[in-house]
């Protein structure tokens, strides 16, 4: 009750929420970002390590964050690369065999600030009812009302914003050590994709900006695109890289979330930015062929626009909750993508059958 | 997949009379169903044997037989009605027996007979028999405590020859865990496996490995026929294994599962379902995790509705019951609309934003002598569900739901009787599963023992009892600033640690009165917010509140005049279903009179508490305190037509001096007071000569000889306030009288302890009879003739 540090959040709208600071000091007394929500019941740990996240506040709707602590078996990347996590509650003490630290320590150490006590679900609606929303918090001590609401306003949003030469690895890497070869684009690839991958493959992992030729050179069975943050138009670079792939024939080329709209963007449709986004790990996705549902993880901002497929590719995917495209197949490629995540990490394991799919189509 | 039309009529079995193990949940569930099958064009034909539920009301079946639910009754009204199909998975475990009952008689379930849908015999024999389901776990590569059956002693000394000691003992084909028991001795073991041997109706027992002590779990399950599965809510028990479920204080979603193991044990659960082959509908799947290494075991599972799945119903806004139906005949989730959100589908898993606990209530008080230790048979009568944005005010909320006299989690009258107790004493009594436990270890953390002391000793999760810390700092702060230092800002955090208003006025001393006014003072007041399905993912209207202490409120006002009606609370001896069947009752009534309909309760095995029965639920307990928070709120914002408290049992009753002047429609407080109250009534009794046997009241053991000395013994006892007779006693001498709590008098009772002492003469008169009782809930007497208005 002492040791309480006063924060406050503040939306580029003017909205004040009032709570209490934790995690990693700011620099320069405040945290800013775009401030959007994740409706997931578990996965914290995942969630805030998941590059996806590089330019944004995420809030949980779940009010007891922490429970269960943290462990380096559940990182989804090298760090964290989110602004920032606002939290009803931070557990005080974790319980769980797994967990080698508490979730207020890591944060410190990734250098993520965190406010709690936080009316989330205020927070929820109104990012729900006015869309992703730029946003700034820090402690009372370094920041007042004024300064963060000036910050919530510069804050340049995601949109048109390079996001992927943050997260990308700098060097080329090797992961796993399966049988296929697989080249990969890691516009901000997690672990549990490169955990399915290693199942059957070893995974090259290639920087955003490498050429297609350095890719070729691995003389790959398949080649992936990954999941990454922000607004695919920026990543055009890799969509041309990608074109000159689809152009050389045979090779399958699998995408997922980023990957899947940077893959579109190549094959000449376009992308769209949803309201709020999807976030979270309950959604319903149809498969079109079969018929079947698959319940998803997700967390993307903007996604293919159905209308701009026309003679380019055929929706697979869709989601059920609003009808937003959640898979596609070129029409004149061995190419195909989907926008939620079949590897969870976290969420639930329905959709993993699509790396076999790749593994099977790689085989030939 | 859309709905059959191949079968035009469906007998849907009930569950019967309320037992412990199987109380009003199945009639929420089997009304749901009618519902829904009715709207769908079938014709209905109902069977149930208990006319106080709402399902057996007239209008939910085309054809309602209350009748014993026996295979010769079922047989007679199968060969009437000539059904095209059975639905045995919505009336627990007793509609469940008579649909393998009716298979094995060859009168259902095989060709030329009515088709059994939701769950088949082969499926319903795959999970109910204890071996069969072992293998078919083990087939599937899930892991169950190692174990065998018998049909004999000799048989089971066998088997623990082979796994020893202790052992859980489990009968095949039984209810609630009637014979089921730990055994850690030789004697013990003889002695359960004989009795579980007789409780079984095929004499099996299952003899298992002991994993007391591992953290419960429980997964809520749905399946269509396209084979698409979704978890509707996760449960997670504060009791660790050894406890019953239905005797657990449990919590949901689970709180210590990291990502990794929930999935994990997502997939166990529809791996469980596929090789059970319930084709449609819910299923429960209860699962074991060791805390030291993470191992999980298959426990069981129910292939029906439970009582698991109308808490998992009301805790997310997701009726089970009533998608099953419609799955049963044949939609796939993805063709039903979410009940809540209407714009997205059914095919989701629901997520919440908050923390619901659910507290089991026993009536240990009603068989003196009897302990009071739980186990792996279930016994308690009711319970109570609140709703919370974290754990520590949900807790709370649910301990004072309970309407045992208690306020919160300690921080009252109550906690009184654990100061006698030693420190060692104090954390051994924590160590067994009772009633008392969440006290005492409130207590045992309050006096200073550490989290890790406490959960060695317990067995219950650390992250329960650091939430529990939690209560225990903010009490100390309290108590340490007083009532006049106490700031704004202390207050708050009470509140969000779901501390009442009762209880900081025994903390500090003061009327409730003047903590309330103290907190008025600074303008806190609760929010309310809504149960969702979707933690506000999608805009909602569903009108499904809870309280809490935040920033923003959501009831929207219709503009319509409005009526509360306060619900009965947990069920318990002397009040089952039937004070619900008339709140539910009194909404319908009122909304075909054009009112909109606000009802409050906090029992979720109920219908009035399913959120389509009334205009607008608010899921609170039934205390001074939230009762009138919800009437000022319900004020404020709109046209607040009145209060209806008659309807409700004993419960609401007592709530009617609390509400503003003039809110209470009907019998006036005034009244009731008159009719509940033994003196007043003995008064209006003189006044109106009507002959009493002689008697008085008195407040404590000197006024109560006084009257003794002048009536003799023996002496009839009773309290003010209290239901079926509860706390009465016949007293035969002075020892007798002595004996009675007369400091601790049932705290029922509003303010202060009261009793009467009368002559002991035959009782066939007692404090319920002025009230609407429970005879009146019959078939024949529906119409609301709230006697309490002839005092």
């Amino acid at each position: 009750m002492s040791n309480v540090r006063d924060a406050a959040l503040v939306l580029a709208d003017g909205s004040v929420f009032e709570g209490e600071w934790f995690g990693a000091d700011p620099a320069g007394g405040y945290a800013s970002g775009e401030v959007v929500f994740n409706t997931a019941l578990s996965g914290y740990q995942e969630i805030i390590t998941d590059p996806s996240y590089a330019g944004q506040i995420v809030t949980f709707t779940y009010p007891h964050i922490g429970n269960y602590g943290v462990t380096p078996a559940d990182d989804e990347s090298r760090s964290a690369f989110c602004r920032g996590v606002i939290v009803r509650e931070l557990a005080r003490r974790r319980s769980n065999w797994r967990s080698e630290s508490d979730l207020g320590e890591y944060l410190a150490q990734l250098g993520v600030p965190a406010i709690g006590g936080i009316d989330t679900r205020r927070l929820t609606r109104l990012i729900r009812d006015t869309g992703a929303i730029p946003g700034a918090f820090g402690p009372l001590d370094l920041a007042d009302e004024a300064m963060l609401k000036q910050a919530a306003a510069d804050e340049p949003g995601t949109a048109g914003v390079d996001l992927v030469a943050q997260v990308t690895t700098p060097e080329r890497y090797r992961y796993g050590s399966g049988p296929l070869r697989v080249a990969a684009y890691d516009f901000g690839i997690k672990t549990s994709i490169l955990e399915q991958l290693a199942d059957f493959a070893t995974v090259e992992v290639f920087p955003a900006t490498a050429p297609a030729d350095e890719l070729r050179s691995i003389d790959p069975h398949g080649i992936f695109l990954s999941n990454g943050p922000g607004d695919p138009e920026v990543v055009g670079y890799a969509a041309t890289e990608i074109r000159s792939l689809l152009d050389d024939g045979s090779t399958p080329v699998f995408g997922i979330c980023l990957g899947h709209q940077v893959l579109a963007l190549a094959a000449g449709a376009s992308t769209v930015k949803l309201p709020f986004g999807h976030h979270g790990g309950n959604h319903p996705v149809r498969d079109i062929d079969s018929g079947r549902i698959d319940i998803t993880s997700q967390n993307h901002n903007f996604a293919v626009d159905p209308g701009s497929l026309g003679g380019i590719a055929e929706m697979t995917h869709v989601n059920l909750n609003d009808d937003v495209c959640e898979g596609m197949r070129l029409l004149d490629a061995n190419a195909w993508s989907v926008q939620h995540h079949p590897e969870a990490g976290p969420g639930p394991h329905d959709a993993r059958h699509l790396f076999q799919q790749f593994k099977e189509r790689m085989q030939g | 997949m859309p709905r059959r039309d191949d079968i035009e009529s469906i007998l849907l079995l009930g569950s019967g009379p309320i037992v412990i193990g199987q109380a009003c949940e199945f009639d929420y569930s089997g009304t749901q169903a009618c519902k829904v099958l009715a709207e769908e064009g079938y014709r209905v034909i109902l069977m149930n044997s208990n006319p106080a539920t709402i399902m057996t009301d007239p209008e939910f079946a085309d054809a309602t037989y209350v009748e014993p639910l026996d295979l010769e009754h079922a047989r007679k009204i199968i060969e009437q009605e000539q059904p095209d199909a059975v639905l045995p998975t919505l009336g627990g475990q007793t509609g469940l027996n008579l649909a393998m009952e009716l298979f094995e008689a060859g009168i259902i379930g095989v060709p030329g007979t009515p088709e059994m849908i939701g769950a088949n015999a082969e499926a319903i024999g795959t999970a109910e028999d204890r071996e069969r389901f072992k293998d078919a776990m083990v087939g599937i590569g899930l892991d169950v405590p190692s174990s065998a059956t018998a049909h004999t002693l000799d048989e089971a000394h066998q088997v623990i020859d082979r796994i020893g000691l202790p052992v859980v003992i489990r009968p095949a084909y039984i209810l609630g865990g009637k014979g089921t028991g730990i055994a850690s001795t030789v004697e013990e073991f003889e002695r359960m496996a004989h009795l579980g041997l007789e409780a079984s109706p095929i004499s099996e027992i299952l003899i298992e490995e002991s994993i007391k002590g591992w953290k419960e779990y429980e997964l809520e399950v749905m399946r269509d026929r396209a084979d698409n599965c979704v978890i509707i809510c996760s449960i997670e028990n504060l009791d660790p294994m050894g406890v019953h479920t239905g005797d657990s204080i449990t919590v949901a979603p689970a709180q210590t599962l990291s990502d990794v193991e929930y999935q994990k044990m997502r997939d166990a659960a529809f791996a469980c379902i596929r090789r059970v082959g319930v084709e449609t509908g819910g299923s429960n799947v209860q699962f074991a995790i060791n805390p030291e290494n993470g191992d999980m075991v298959v426990i069981e599972m129910n292939p029906r509705v439970s009582r698991s799945s109308a808490l998992a119903s009301k805790a997310t806004g997701f009726p089970i019951a009533k998608m099953a139906a419609k799955l049963a005949v044949g939609y796939t989730l993805d063709e039903i609309p979410n009940d809540i959100t209407k714009k997205t589908p059914a095919s989701f898993e629901p997520v919440i934003d908050y923390v619901v606990t659910k507290v089991p209530r026993w009536a240990f008080e009603k068989f003196p002598g009897q302990g009071d230790v739980l186990g792996t048979s279930m016994q308690s009568v009711g319970e109570a569900m609140a709703i919370g944005r974290t754990f520590p005010e949900s807790l709370q909320k649910a301990m004072r739901s309970l309407e045992q006299g208690r306020h919160g989690l300690n921080c009252d009258r109550g906690e009184v009787q654990l100061e006698a107790l030693s420190d060692d004493e104090l954390l051994a009594k924590a160590g067994i599963g009772t009633p008392d436990r969440p006290f005492q270890l409130e207590a045992c953390l309050r006096r200073g023992m550490s989290v890790d002391d406490v959960a060695a000793a317990t067995k219950v999760d650390p992250w329960f009892l650091d939430q529990m810390s939690r209560i225990v700092e903010e009490r100390s702060h309290l108590a340490e600033v007083g009532f006049l230092g106490v700031t704004r800002r202390d207050l708050r955090r009470a509140k969000r640690l779901g501390f009442g208003d009762a209880q900081l006025a025994y903390l500090w001393g003061v009327d409730e009165a003047d903590v309330r006014a103290r907190r008025l003072a600074d303008d806190l007041r609760p929010t309310y917010k809504t149960v969702d399905t979707c933690a506000a993912e999608f805009d909602a209207q569903t009108p499904y509140h809870y309280s809490t202490w935040e920033d923003s409120d959501e009831v929207v006002d219709t503009g319509r005049p409005r009526v509360v009606i306060l619900g009965s609370g947990p069920n318990r001896i002397g009040q089952g279903i039937e004070f619900d069947y008339c709140c539910v009752h009194a909404s319908f009534a009122l909304a075909d009179a054009g009112y909109e309909t606000v009802m409050v309760n906090c029992n979720p095995e109920t219908v009035s508490t399913d959120y389509d029965t009334s205009d607008r639920l608010y899921f609170e307990p039934l205390t001074h305190e939230d009762a009138l928070n919800i009437v000022e709120a319900e004020q404020a914002s709109g046209n607040l037509v009145g209060v209806i408290v008659s309807l409700g049992g004993q419960t609401p009753l007592k709530l009617a001096n609390s509400l503003p002047e003039g809110t209470v429609l009907g019998t006036s407080p005034h009244s009731i007071d008159v009719a509940e109250d033994r003196d007043l009534w003995n008064r209006l009794c003189a006044r109106l000569e009507i002959p009493q046997p002689a008697g008085g009241t008195a407040t404590d053991l000197a006024g109560a000889r006084q009257i003794v000395d002048r009536i003799g013994f023996p002496a009839l006892l009773r309290p003010s306030y209290v239901l079926g007779g509860r706390a009465m006693e016949i007293v035969y001498d002075d020892a007798g009288l002595a004996r009675r709590p007369w400091r601790n008098w049932p705290a029922s009772g509003r303010s202060g302890a009261k009793a009467a002492c009368r002559p002991s003469v035959p009782c066939s008169s007692t404090g319920s009879s002025r009230r609407r009782s429970r005879s009146t809930s019959t078939r024949s007497a529906i119409t609301p003739a709230t006697s309490s208005s002839a005092a």
